[in-house]
C-alpha cells in the first residue's frame, strides 16, 4: 500500500507560516495553483517572499498584502501584458522584488534541488540584474589554459553569473489530474517548471482537478510522458476542481478572460478593488466556484 | 496618407521586410519574433530566402511551416515539442535569433523592458527583465520599436535588460563571446552597431522618412551611415505573401500606421 497523501487546501496552507518563502508552479496566467492561492488571501499569513514566474497569483497575493518580496523575471496575465495589481504593488514600494532573468531564475530552482549553492550562467553578464541585486556574485572557472579540461581558449578563466539556489520552504502547483501517492500529471504540453519548484522545496504540494486512483494516470491515450511529476516530489496533494481559475488549465478549461479582465479593472480604485475583493477573494473555495458558475450561466 | 517613394507599398509593408532580412542567412535556428510585424518578418523569412528557420507555436511545440499570422492553434501543424524549460536549451546553445521589443533602447545597444525610474521605486513598472539578459549574451538579438521617439530611443536606458555593446566589453569575455545585437527596426528605419566604437548608426530610412525626421526622433547622436540609403522595397512575391498569405486581414496595420 502506497501513502495515501490526500489532503485539503485549507490543510496546505495550514502548513504555511508567515515569513515563509514560497514557491507557486505555473506561468504567467497559466496553471497556476489559485485556490491555495485563494486561501492564503484569506488567510492571517504575512511577510511571505514568493519565488514564481509571475502571473495573477503574485498580483493577487500583492493586492491582500500577503507579500514582502518577490523573486521573478516578469509578472504577466499573458493576454494582459502586465499585473495592474502587481504594478501598483511596486509604483508605491510596497514590495521588494529579486528580479533575475528567466533563465537565471530556473538555474536557481534547479540548484535548490540539485542541492548544490549554485549554477553558473552568463544569463545576468552586463545586465543591471546584478546591480540591482548587490548580492549575486560571479565565479570565475577553475579551468584555466593549462587545464586539461580547458575546452575553449575564450573560456578560459571567465567569469559567469553564480545563480544562488532558490530554496523553497513550501511548493505548490496545479496539475490536471493526480494520484493519492502524489504522482502529478499534465495533459498539456508543457510542464512548465512545476517538478523543479517541487524539487526544491521542503514541503511539497499539488493541488489537481481531480485525483484517480493509483497508478492509472497514463494510459492508452495518456503516455507516462504527461506524468512529469513523481511521488517522490511529493507531501500532500488536494482535489480542488476549478483550482487554477481564472488562468488557463488546458484541457480542462481555458483561461476565463472575462474574470481576468474584471480582475485587472479592480486595480483602478481601492473601492472597485473592495468590491472585487468581497465577491471573489475573501469567500471560501465553494462559494469562489459558485459564483463562477452562476457568471458563466449569464 | 505618407507620401512614399514607391506607390502602395505601407509602411508596415517595409518594417516586415526589414525585420525578415534580420534573419537572413540565419541557417537552422530559431526564430523568435515579439510583435506583429516581426512574426510577419520571420514567417516571411521562412517562406523565401531562410527556408531552413524554426518557428514555435507560441506555445510548447514548433511549427511546420509558416502559417497565417491569424491561424487558430488548431490549424497549426507541429513537428516537435518545445518546452519552456527546453527553450534554454535553444538559448544557452546559440542556436536562436530573438527580435524582442524594447520599452528603451540607447546608443550602445542597451534595452529595457522591466522599469523607468528607479528600479526600487519605479516611476512606471514594465513587465520585467524576461529573459533579455541571457538571450543578449548568448546568441543574435534584434530589436523592434514600433513606435520611434526620444522617449523610447534614448541615451540611456533607466534599467539595462538586454545588454548592449559597451556592457558587455566592461563585463568581460563572458558576456562578449556570443554577444551579438544585429539589428533595430523602427517604425522609421533600420539601425546597427557597425561602427568603430560599436554605437547606433541608421543603416536605411523607410522610404517617406527624412534623416532629419530619424535625428529628431531621437534622444542621442546617431551616426549616420549612407544619408541616402533607403529601407529595400519587398519583391514582388514578398508582397504578394505578406498580403494575400500571411496576413490577409492586415493586423500589420494596427502595429504600424502609414
Amino acid at each position: 500500500m502506497m501513502a495515501d497523501k490526500r489532503t485539503t487546501v485549507d490543510n496546505i496552507v495550514g502548513e504555511l507560516r508567515s515569513g515563509m518563502t514560497i514557491g507557486i508552479g505555473g506561468w504567467g496566467s497559466r496553471r497556476k495553483p489559485m485556490a491555495v492561492v485563494r486561501a492564503i488571501c484569506r488567510s492571517d499569513l504575512t511577510d511571505l517572499t514568493v519565488v514564481a514566474y509571475g502571473g495573477p497569483d503574485v498580483g493577487l497575493l500583492c493586492a491582500t498584502g500577503k507579500v514582502r518580496k518577490v523573486v521573478c523575471g516578469f509578472v504577466t496575465l499573458d493576454s494582459i501584458a502586465l499585473d495592474p495589481h502587481w504594478r501598483a504593488a511596486r509604483q508605491h514600494g510596497r514590495v521588494e522584488v529579486m528580479e533575475v532573468d528567466e533563465g537565471m531564475f530556473f538555474l536557481g530552482l534547479q540548484a535548490a534541488a540539485w542541492r548544490v549553492p549554485f549554477l553558473p550562467t552568463r544569463a545576468g553578464l552586463g545586465s543591471d540584474v546584478l546591480s540591482i541585486n548587490p548580492d549575486l556574485r560571479l565565479v570565475r572557472s577553475p579551468y584555466g589554459a593549462g587545464s586539461p579540461y580547458a575546452g575553449d581558449p575564450a573560456d578560459a578563466d571567465v567569469e559567469l553569473v553564480a545563480m544562488p539556489a532558490l530554496r523553497l520552504d513550501a511548493a505548490i502547483v496545479h496539475t490536471n489530474r493526480a494520484d493519492a501517492a502524489g504522482n502529478g500529471q499534465v495533459l498539456s504540453p508543457d510542464p512548465f517548471f512545476d517538478p523543479l519548484f517541487l524539487g526544491a522545496a521542503e514541503r511539497r504540494f499539488i493541488t489537481t482537478e481531480r485525483i484517480v486512483a493509483d497508478g492509472t494516470l497514463a494510459d492508452e491515450a495518456h503516455p507516462l510522458s504527461t506524468v512529469p511529476i513523481h511521488r517522490m516530489l511529493t507531501d500532500g496533494v488536494a482535489e480542488t476542481p476549478g483550482g487554477a481559475h481564472f488562468t488557463a488549465n488546458p484541457p480542462d478549461y481555458g483561461r476565463d478572460e472575462a474574470f481576468q479582465k474584471e480582475y485587472a479593472a479592480a486595480a483602478a480604485a481601492p473601492a472597485e478593488w473592495d468590491a472585487f475583493a468581497g465577491r471573489y477573494v475573501l469567500v471560501g473555495e465553494d462559494e469562489y466556484q459558485a459564483r463562477i458558475r452562476e457568471r458563466q450561466a449569464r | 496618407m505618407t507620401d512614399h517613394h514607391v506607390t502602395g507599398v505601407t509602411r508596415a509593408e517595409f518594417c516586415i521586410v526589414a525585420c525578415a532580412d534580420a534573419w537572413r542567412g540565419a541557417g537552422e535556428v530559431m526564430a523568435s519574433p515579439f510583435g506583429t510585424i516581426p512574426a510577419l518578418g520571420a514567417r516571411l523569412a521562412k517562406l523565401t530566402f531562410a527556408p531552413d528557420l524554426v518557428l514555435t507555436d507560441g506555445e510548447a511545440a514548433l511549427m511546420v511551416g509558416a502559417p497565417p499570422i491569424a491561424a487558430k492553434p488548431a490549424e497549426l501543424v507541429r513537428e516537435a515539442a518545445m518546452t519552456y524549460r527546453s527553450v534554454f536549451d535553444v538559448v544557452w546553445s546559440g542556436r536562436r535569433h530573438i527580435m524582442m521589443m524594447a520599452s528603451q533602447i540607447d546608443r550602445t545597444g542597451n534595452q529595457n523592458i522591466s522599469a523607468i525610474g528607479p528600479h526600487d521605486r519605479p516611476k512606471v513598472q514594465l513587465v520585467g527583465v524576461r529573459g533579455a539578459p541571457g538571450n543578449s549574451v548568448n546568441h543574435p538579438t534584434s530589436y523592434w520599436v514600433p513606435d520611434h521617439n526620444t522617449r523610447s530611443f534614448v541615451e540611456q536606458v533607466d534599467v539595462v535588460s538586454g545588454v548592449g555593446y559597451a556592457r558587455a566589453a566592461a563585463a568581460g569575455a563572458g558576456a562578449t563571446r556570443f554577444h551579438d545585437v544585429r539589428r533595430v527596426v523602427s517604425n522609421l528605419g533600420v539601425f546597427d552597431f557597425e561602427t568603430p566604437d560599436r554605437t547606433m548608426r541608421l543603416q536605411s530610412r523607410h522610404p517617406g522618412v527624412s534623416v532629419d525626421d530619424v535625428v529628431t526622433a531621437t534622444g542621442f547622436a546617431l551616426t549616420i551611415g549612407d544619408d541616402a540609403a533607403e529601407t529595400r522595397l519587398p519583391t514582388p512575391e514578398e508582397l504578394d505573401l505578406i498580403r494575400e498569405v500571411l496576413d490577409p486581414g492586415a493586423l500589420r496595420d494596427r502595429e504600424v500606421r502609414s
